[in-house]
């Protein structure tokens, strides 16, 4: 796949002004990165290697809009050293950036097909541009549905956004959480019982997934069972980066280089690995 | 009413492939059943005299612990079955089960689906199959659920 030069030499960052810092859950937060003029081209599902300034730097997905390339939109979970330090970050600082790096989801098999969304926790990130950019040409698709699980209500990314697509007719969203909290009225259950839930045509339908890996295991399992086709089930894979582009060998997973080849993956195309513990 | 309650069964994925005897044998067991939203279907500990097959609506299952009110485990919605606790003894509600919404149901009764198993092996194989099915799926469901997938690393 034909992918955009990246504006920056492939392993020195560039240091980018951040426009703005919005949390969206007690320890995730979406910062709006200033690119130079030009802004930063990208596909859906690419990811960008981030850096805080003396304490290291992590793989992180693009989650903004692809139509929208004068910012340049991570949300970033905080888990350890460097993500703690990225999401600490305030309006004017400045944030290490490589890339775009990585391949995109596969929209175009998508087209003319109906198109299951299915996203666990934090998983709804690398996904959010493939909904921007099936809402800008929504004719192009049949049923659309986004499938979203969450550990608990409060731990659901982009709810206001997620309200403005349950009001319109454009996609179907079913919502799911593992645990209910009081004022919680919706379903409760893991996001593989939306499956069966969805309005789809399993032939001919195209399911991306992203999530913890367990929950990706599952979620295909219940796709196929519902019918969908292995080839059109694609997962994003996480693995530990370090260059980003091929070269260090860090992310290998089989014969696949995650950050080259990936991170997105079609099923069909890793069987016996995509659904392996550990290689 | 009985035709409008062989349709249903007939019409639904749960019971696909059983053949029209079998699906007669059920009707005989099953009426419609209403519940507006907010109305408890049943409580935990009391006895499991029925299944449902939930059509339209929402359905939350609950336990209630002390000191931290009630806490809903799993919602079930249309084209659900609510209750296997009628199979196995003590055959007492394991939950409770409240509709969130205003919810249509089939009521199976427990005492004649449990005749109808006894009196016909087959016709008890069949149904038994589709509810292990059931539980299956839910037990896997549930350790998911308890793997907290999400959770912190
Ligand atoms: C292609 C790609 C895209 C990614 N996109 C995003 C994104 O959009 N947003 C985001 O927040 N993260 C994303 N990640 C994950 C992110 O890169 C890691 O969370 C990050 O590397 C953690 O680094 P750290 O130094 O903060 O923590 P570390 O010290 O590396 O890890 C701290 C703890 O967190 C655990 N941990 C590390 N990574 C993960 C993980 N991915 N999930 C759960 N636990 C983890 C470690 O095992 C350790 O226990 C992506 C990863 C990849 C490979
Ligand atoms: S991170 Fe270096 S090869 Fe993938």
């Amino acid at each position: 796949m034909a992918l955009p030069d990246p504006l920056i030499a492939p392993l020195v960052p560039a240091w980018w002004p951040v426009r703005s810092v919005r949390r969206e859950l007690a320890d995730t937060v979406t910062l709006e990165i200033e690119p130079p003029p030009g802004g930063l081209v990208f596909e859906p599902g690419q990811f960008t290697m981030l850096s805080a300034f003396g304490i290291g730097e992590i793989p992180i997905s693009i989650s903004g809009d692809p139509g929208a390339p004068h910012a340049l939109v991570q949300t970033i979970r905080s888990v350890g050293p460097v993500s703690s330090a990225l999401t600490a970050l305030r309006p004017g600082d400045r944030i290490g950036v490589r890339g775009p790096f990585g391949n995109g989801w596969p929209l175009e098999d998508a087209r003319g097909a109906d198109v299951l969304v299915v996203a666990g926790g934090i998983g709804l990130a690398p996904l959010r541009p493939v909904l921007y950019t099936i809402l800008t040409d929504r004719d192009a698709y049949g049923r659309v549905s986004l499938l979203y699980g969450a550990r608990s209500p409060s731990g659901l990314l982009y709810l206001d956004e997620i309200r403005g697509w349950m009001a319109g007719l454009d996609i179907d969203v079913l919502l799911t959480v593992d645990r209910g909290e009081p004022g919680w009225h919706g379903s409760v259950g893991v996001v593989t019982d939306l499956i069966r839930r969805a309005s789809f045509e399993p032939a001919g339908t195209t399911a991306f997934v992203c999530g913890p890996e367990i929950m990706m295991r599952f979620t295909k399992q219940a796709l196929e069972s519902a019918g969908v086709d292995e080839e059109r089930i694609a997962v994003s894979m996480e693995r530990n980066m370090a260059c980003g582009v091929g070269l260090c060998g860090h992310c290998q997973f089989g014969p696949f280089f995650v950050c080259k080849d990936g991170p997105v993956f079609r099923c069909s195309d890793m069987v016996e690995l995509c659904w392996l513990k550990e290689v | 009413m009985t035709g409008t309650v062989f349709d249903t069964l007939r019409e639904h994925e749960f019971f696909a492939d059983l053949s029209d005897e079998d699906i007669g044998i059920l009707s005989a067991c099953a009426t419609p059943a209403a519940f507006a939203a907010g109305q408890v279907i049943f409580r935990e500990g009391g006895p499991a005299d029925a299944c449902y097959l939930i059509l339209r609506g929402d359905v939350a299952l609950e336990v209630t612990t002390p000191g931290r009110g009630a806490h809903v485990v799993q919602t079930l919605h249309g084209g659900d079955i609510l209750g296997w606790s009628w199979l196995f003894p003590p055959r007492r509600w394991m939950f409770d089960a409240q509709a969130l919404t205003d919810t249509a149901a089939i009521r199976l009764d427990a005492r004649c689906l449990r005749a109808a198993i006894d009196a016909d092996h087959e016709f008890g194989y069949q149904l038994l199959q589709r509810f292990s099915q059931v539980m299956t799926a839910r037990l896997q469901a549930a350790r998911l659920q308890l793997m907290d997938v999400y959770g912190a690393p």
